[in-house]
């Protein structure tokens, strides 16, 4: 079943059209890899599932976008309630100058989780669910922007599996990250994706084959093409996926 | 290899000298250069330490002719009666009022204003709202105490049904007008120096736009609005003419907002002219000068030490 699909997306930063047609659907409870050289709309792409790109000024959007047959995109859609359902990591670690604890309590506060236990529960949980509870447990309370930058990635992303969220979007999660906390990341993400729907934008065309059952080939705004992982990397249909995913491209 | 050499030599002329040694020449002009500075900055701390040494000296001599105790505790200031009376309190009571009023007056609304233009306004209200704030900060502070005299005071008056409009609300008002376009031009400065990051990260988590100002933005950009208060307040608290034109000057204790109050700089600005020099009276205004001297710094120190802590936490 779909969780997300989307039909002749279209979006404009200005005069610029950052993503072209764009039709894809994306499977509940599995996860989805975003694949494609720099540039081409992948951030774009996720930033409008959550529509977070709503912030930046001068962008228009076209085209038909579902959570669950709802379009989000509809004049009477509480843009925070979509939020709260599809949650999302960034590609830059971006934790809020407040102590780790708050960091990751800040979700469950909007809900209005305001019990000590409760929420020293759901951060506990998160922070092990993202593989950093051991690292830090005895500074709790001390700022989070005194983490390394692999360490603020994983509090980002603990921060957001704390809202419960049905859908995570991950840009580049793994980016700034050495290949220990990486594989643990990974087995998170295999792990999660038994309650999560989830969307992982990725270059390690690796960590794609590893960990996506999915996988989109986007090119110059464009989706080239959207296939199992498996048939993405074994019997691409297209000659620039090929290209791509065996690393001959350009 | 002479090809080598040569080679060598040209490229000296271009890139670093090879060798390690020092260059007289450049080295002396440096040695120059640091002690002229190093002498400017001595002579701005001897130029301070002479006038605070003034300062205490001639204020201490006031404790020949009035006890520590009454100069501090004493609610009378009588400089010219007969049997005159130096205690400080009522003017460090009108002082703390009036700026106290001011810091309530100007806090919300000089922070809910930068709020408002770096975070909710339209752009073209934006632009209208820094046009106008720019304005006010442009009126010379004599123009707004004499409209303090002719308006606001009049307002005051008739408002609170009192018999005269020159209060300690007046000067507070006064003080936070001028205190308002420091105050909002730099807190939207720290906020907008904010990352935009904090705000996605927010939005992002399914906070709403408010909820983001308070819990996010605000916090994070409090050591600039800590600066921009203690800036504005500080700046306006400074204006003593424009102050001392709207309070009244009763050198009373003031026991509300609506009575006449008298700051420590409006009486040392306005009683200074009549003195003897060399007189208790004069040696009070003095000792009154080490007093504000004294709660400035403290002011100072406090303000240092929360903007310390607000960095820390930050960071
Ligand atoms: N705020 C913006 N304003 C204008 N153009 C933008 C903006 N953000 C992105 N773009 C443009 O849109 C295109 C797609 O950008 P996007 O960030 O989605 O790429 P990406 O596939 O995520 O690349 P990368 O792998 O480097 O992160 C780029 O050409 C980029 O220059
Ligand atoms: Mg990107």
């Amino acid at each position: 079943m779909s969780k997300i699909s989307v039909k002749d997306l279209n979006l404009f930063y200005g005069d610029f059209q950052a993503l072209k047609n764009i039709t894809l659907n994306i499977e509940e409870k599995k996860v989805t890899a975003l694949i494609g050289p720099s540039g081409c709309g992948k951030s774009t792409f996720l930033r409008s599932l959550n529509r977070m790109n709503d912030l930046i000024d001068g962008v228009k959007i076209k085209g038909d976008l579902k959570l669950e047959e709802q379009d989000i995109y509809q004049k009477d859609v509480d843009v925070v309630a979509l939020r709260r359902r599809v949650g999302m990591v960034f590609q830059k670690p971006n934790p809020f100058p407040k102590s780790i604890y708050e960091n990751v309590a800040y979700g469950p506060r909007r809900y209005g989780i305001k019990t000590r236990k409760q929420l020293d529960e759901i951060v506990e949980k998160s922070l092990k669910k993202a593989a950093l509870w051991e690292e830090v447990k005895d500074r709790l309370s001390k700022s989070a922007l005194g983490l390394s930058g692999g360490q603020q990635q994983r509090l980002c992303i603990a921060r957001a599996l704390a809202m419960e969220p049905e859908v995570l979007l991950m840009d580049e999660p793994t980016s700034a990250l050495d290949p220990i906390a990486t594989a643990k990341i990974e087995e998170l993400i295999v792990e999660l994706k038994k309650e999560y729907t989830i969307v992982i934008v990725t270059h390690s065309m690796q960590q794609a084959a590893r960990i996506s059952d999915e996988t989109a080939f986007f090119l110059m705004g464009e989706v080239v093409e959207v296939d199992t992982t498996q048939k993405i990397f074994t019997k691409p249909r297209d000659k620039r996926t090929e290209d791509y995913v065996t690393g001959r491209f350009g | 290899m002479a090809n080598a050499q040569e080679m060598l030599v040209t490229q000296d002329k271009f890139t670093h000298r090879k060798n390690l040694k020092k260059d007289i020449k450049h080295s002396l002009g440096e040695y120059i250069i640091e002690k002229i500075i190093f002498c400017l900055g001595i002579t701005s701390v001897i130029i301070f330490s002479l006038i605070f040494l003034f300062l205490l000296r001639t204020g201490l001599t006031l404790f020949r002719d009035v006890s520590l105790k009454e100069f501090l505790f004493s609610k009378n200031w009588f400089p010219i009666s007969v049997n005159p009376q130096y205690g400080i309190l009522p003017l460090v009571a009108g002082s703390l009022l009036i700026t106290a009023g001011a810091i309530l007056i100007s806090v919300p609304i000089g922070v809910g204003c930068a709020i408002y233009i770096s975070e909710v306004a339209p752009p073209k209200t934006k632009m209208v709202l820094k046009v106008i704030i720019e304005f006010l900060s442009a009126i010379p502070s004599v123009v707004l105490g004499f409209l303090g005299i002719v308006v606001l005071a009049n307002w005051v008056r008739i408002s609170f049904s009192l018999s005269s409009g020159f209060t300690a609300l007046t000067g507070s008002i006064l003080v936070s007008l001028m205190a308002l376009p420091t105050i909002i031009t730099i807190s939207d400065d720290a906020i907008n120096a904010l990352p935009k990051e904090y705000r996605e990260a927010s939005l992002a988590l399914g906070a709403t736009k408010w909820e983001t100002i308070i819990n996010v933005l605000v916090p994070a950009a409090s050591s600039g609005i800590i600066a921009a208060i203690m800036l504005g307040i500080g700046r306006a608290i400074g204006e003593t003419m424009t102050v001392m034109m709207v309070t009244g000057n009763a050198a009373k204790i003031p026991d509300t907002f609506l009575t006449s109050a008298r700051t420590m700089t409006a009486t040392i600005a306005a009683e200074m002219g009549d003195t003897v020099r060399n007189g208790t009276h004069y040696h009070a205004l003095f000792a009154v000068g080490i007093v504000l001297l004294m709660m400035t710094t403290c002011i100072n120190l406090i303000a240092d030490f929360v903007l310390n802590r607000a960095r820390k936490e930050g960071r």
